[in-house]
């Protein structure tokens, strides 16, 4: 839009707490958004596919790649030999991962060689005709055979503890121990891993990547290629989905078009087929949990003892900080006075397992959540009443069991408006009703709260960076180191950019994420991305400000004070002028319009050690009813209704976050219902593609689906205009559809005993725990 | 094996001559022609992404060779959105956030037209049968509902 269009000086557009739709919206409904697969190539690109292990645990004794060489249109074959730098993709830089196995396969579909070729379906062709010699392993798929078999951890384990678990759980009141095993998941992003690499001059390439985290490709691509950053820029404009499944699982397709790209001297793109993709990138982890607990009468827990141990598969990449935020996320919304807490990241022959939204939050959570109802059914009571029995105070029992004193707690409020809303007590009465009935078909009901600690707990990587220009006709160009998912992170941050210059948000463009612009960015992950990067953009726009501010006070003679931004315009004393003609008049009087944003999360830090500190800056609030109804012969449900009402402090774009929490209900619940990972005898994912598969469709939401975003809240913390991140947290508000899965089945045993319902609940774990709990 | 076949397909209403592989998918076709908002999400013909109209029926561009569509009129987002017939639920779905990522929109968008031409005041349930073969990993259906019903509702109006 040009700058001849007169603008209010009575309100802007896209201003924060307003809901504007997403950026790139016009764009996705006629598919001209474009996405790395969708760019002009170069001429001359050549595409690159990965070949992959057949064996879980197994040494490589020989591979014949002859006959890829010699296959049609096939200009070269890349082995862990031709890695020129270091074959390592460790985001820990424990050098565990290869860019491509050397001599070992450590899980069934381990990128071992990659082909290059004229054409991608060249190189896919060519890519099955290795011949490889295998000398086979035993092999440990499963996290509690690995256990049992004495596998090593990929990292060091996690251990919390407040109080004395030990003598409380002695001296209990009530004790009941049991285990839990919670299945992983696939990211499911639409659009699969993609990168393009073209070559540069010297030791310089450009890898265009699907990426939430092109800082780390930079680093990754500059380690494999042999060279140092300032060689490797990054772009990425958008990507299809990520989910935590671009935050390092990109690493290896960047390195290798770029090792690729380097070697020919030719562009190459690299995109696997979807089965490839999911058998050869990480997933979430699955867990099992095996918990101990001492609870009195009404329910309170007085000591809990537990253990998490995670499938991490064959490397750490990011399997510590997600066993740590497991162990973090356990107590929920509940004080345990007397805990321990210990984690076991477990190696396992498989794929190894990475970030996805919770980032092992949600395995902690279902787990502390179990304990509650385990307690609720052994007492006979509704699992809200021991919840409610077991919540953090407020200035009281509000010690976390990694010492962090919960200050901005408001989940009483959250619940019992929700409990009103929804109706719940008098629906829980009627499902009672119901099943008191007999019947085929059983219904069930729940109430779970979710708190989730914001912050990266890896205290350095909360920092972020932005850089803002305002060229000479005013309009202005933005630019922050968050990638853009589809989360609308773009949006909001150009909404605190025309907040801060109180201009209409048409006057910004928002541009691709590029390491050359914006350096040493964290993953756009953990819900930090407006936090972080709303927070360096206006600290870009303050400095402008000032320079602006200082070069109107002097040129027209009016004190500071009396220079504002006003709609679209500045006040300078009396005059009112147009914010892009004194933008001109500042150029003309060499003001600098240009500047670079930083941001660093205050209060936040953490002893890993000791096992105390203040990890997180605040916490996001929410709770969710869901009400199910099974069929006792078949296993098969129907989630009938949602109520939620998620915390979201006050929202920098309602509309944006209402669709995040929709959108992580979902994704929660087919986490927690049918998405179902499931591995051979001989250790090879067989549900690698969506017919084997299943995400949740238009069909399975809920029924009835009321979301509310609680308005009244508001951050205690100084974050970007008093909002909370949103990206994660609601993603736990599926547990309560487990829950209530839980309480249907619950019911053929007259309530009498805790299903003990593993996750995912699949249709068939209904069916079996139905009979389990007839046989009694 | 066989080699190239020459075949037309009229591509958005304007007729375009090529030499195919038999094996080549009318998605893969498609987005070498620049028709690149048909997107390739599973190649398995379960997501929908690659979702597209073969002579005014909606059909998965992974799972139709380029080939059977020789003589046939295929319209992808870029023709529907350049003759303004979804221009209305584009519309609904920019105002109702009925998107996040956006690779799976114009399949999404197809299939809801297809829905509402065959039935103008579709149920909620109708509407979300219609859409499940059309996955959304972001959203989690709502607004998409939303959008649809509110397009159905106009529709139904104006005539």
């Amino acid at each position: 839009m040009g700058e001849t269009v007169t603008r209010s000086s009575k309100e802007i557009t896209g201003g924060v707490h307003t809901p504007r739709q997403h950026d790139s919206a016009h764009k996705h409904v006629t598919g001209a958004a474009e996405y790395i697969d969708d760019m002009v190539e170069p001429a001359g690109t050549l595409h690159a596919y990965l070949g992959l292990s057949e064996r879980a645990n197994a040494v490589v004794k020989s591979m014949d790649l002859e006959a890829v060489r010699n296959a049609p249109g096939v200009v070269g074959v890349l082995t862990a030999a031709d890695v020129p730098g270091e074959n390592d993709l460790s985001p820990t830089h424990r050098h565990d991962e290869p860019v491509l196995a050397d001599g070992q396969s450590a899980f069934y579909g381990q990128p071992i060689f990659a082909v290059i070729a004229e054409t991608r379906e060249q190189a896919r062709r060519a890519a099955t005709l290795a011949r490889v010699d295998y000398e086979d392993r035993p092999h440990h798929t499963d996290v509690v055979s690995a256990m049992e078999a004495g596998y090593p951890h990929v990292t060091d384990p996690l251990q919390l503890s407040n109080g004395d678990a030990e003598s409380a759980l002695s001296s209990a009141t009530n004790r009941l121990s049991g285990e839990m095993r919670i299945g992983g998941q696939d990211h499911f992003y639409l659009e699969g891993h993609i990168a393009m690499a073209i070559p540069g001059e010297d030791d310089e390439v450009t890898v265009f990547s699907s990426t939430q985290h092109p800082s780390e490709i930079q680093h990754m691509v500059a380690q494999a290629l042999g060279t140092v950053s300032n060689a490797v820029t990054v772009h990425t404009r958008r990507m299809g989905g990520g989910f935590g499944g671009k935050e390092t699982q990109g690493n290896q397709f960047a390195a290798v078009a770029a090792i690729a790209a380097k070697r020919w001297n030719r562009a190459v793109k690299i995109r696997p087929d979807r089965d490839d993709d999911m058998i050869a990138t990480g997933k979430r982890h699955d867990f099992h949990v095996a918990y101990d607990v001492a609870y009195d009468d009404d329910g309170r827990i007085e000591a809990l003892d537990a253990v998490f141990a995670a499938r991490c598969g064959f490397s750490s990449d990011l399997s510590g900080p997600v066993t740590d935020r497991a162990l973090f996320h356990c107590d929920n919304c509940y004080f345990l006075p007397n805990v321990r807490l210990r984690s076991r990241p477990m190696k396992t022959d498989t794929v190894s397992n990475t970030a996805f939204r919770g980032f092992g939050g949600p395995q902690g959570k279902i787990g502390g959540e179990r304990v509650i109802e385990e307690i609720a059914y052994a007492l006979g009571k509704d699992p809200l009443e021991v919840r409610k029995a077991n919540f953090y105070g407020i200035g009281e029992r509000n010690v976390t069991p990694y010492h962090q004193v919960v200050e901005d707690n408001i989940i009483h409020r959250i619940v019992e408006e929700l409990e009103e809303s929804s109706d719940y007590q008098a629906r829980r009465q009627s499902v009672l009703d119901h099943n008191a009935k007999g019947g085929v078909l059983r219904k069930g009901i729940s109430l779970t709260p979710v708190k989730f600690g914001i912050s990266f707990t890896a205290t350095w990587f909360n920092q972020a960076g932005a850089l803002v220009h305002i060229y000479q006709d005013g309009s202005i160009h933005l630019n922050h180191g968050g990638t853009e998912m589809g989360q609308g992170l773009n949006t909001k941050v150009a909404q605190v950019v025309a907040d801060e210059f109180q201009v209409d948000i048409e006057t910004i463009r928002i541009t691709a994420t590029n390491t050359g612009k914006v350096p040493n960015t964290s993953a756009t992950a953990a819900s930090s991305g407006s936090d972080l990067n709303g927070m360096a953009a206006a600290n870009a726009c303050e400095q402008i400000k000032t320079r602006l501010v200082a070069y109107a006070s002097e040129h027209f003679g009016v004190p500071q004070e009396q220079v504002t931004f006003v709609p679209n315009h500045v006040q300078v004393g009396n005059q009112l002028i147009p914010f892009h003609e004194l933008v001109r008049q500042a150029y003309t009087h060499r003001v600098q319009l240009s500047a670079a944003g930083f941001y660093k999360t205050p209060k936040i830090h953490w002893n890993r050690e000791t096992g105390q500190g203040r990890p997180f800056f605040y916490y996001a609030y929410g709770a969710s009813v869901s009400e199910v109804t099974i069929d006792t012969l078949t296993g098969e449900y129907h989630v009938d209704r949602v109520d939620i009402l998620q915390d979201v402090g006050k929202s920098l774009n309602p509309a944006i976050d209402l669709g995040q929490v929709q959108g992580a209900f979902v994704q929660g619940m087919g986490w927690l219902t049918t998405e179902e990972l499931w591995w051979d005898g001989n250790g090879r994912l067989r549900t690698h593609a969506p017919s084997t598969y299943k995400i949740p469709l238009a069909s399975d939401k809920p029924k009835e689906f009321n979301v509310e975003l609680a308005n009244w809240s508001t951050n205690k913390e100084r974050t970007i205009r008093r909002s909370k991140a949103v990206g994660e947290p609601p993603f736990m508000l599926a547990n309560s559809v487990l829950e209530a899965l839980s309480m249907a089945v619950a019911s053929v045993a007259d309530y009498r005993e805790c299903p003990r319902l593993d996750a995912p609940a699949t249709p068939e774990r209904i069916l079996m725990a139905v009979e389990r709990l007839k046989q009694g | 094996m066989t080699g190239p076949l020459a075949i037309t397909i009229t591509i958005n209403g304007e007729p375009a001559t090529r030499a195919v592989e038999p094996r080549l998918s009318l998605a893969d076709f498609l987005r070498a022609e620049g028709f690149t908002g048909t997107h390739v999400g599973c190649e398995h013909g379960v997501c929908g992404a690659c979702t597209i109209r073969v002579d005014g029926r909606t059909a998965r561009g992974c799972l139709t060779l380029a080939v059977q569509c020789d003589g046939l009129e295929v319209e992808t987002i870029e023709g529907a959105t350049g003759n303004g017939c979804v221009a209305d639920l584009q519309d609904a779905f920019i105002e109702n956030n009925a998107l996040q990522c956006g690779f799976c929109t114009p399949g999404m968008l197809l299939t809801a037209d297809e829905l509402l031409q065959e039935n103008v005041s579709p149920t909620r349930t109708e509407i979300r049968e219609h859409l499940s073969g059309n996955y959304c990993r972001c959203t989690g259906y709502q607004a998409i509902v939303d959008a649809v019903e509110q397009v159905a509702r106009q529709r139904a109006e104006r005539t």
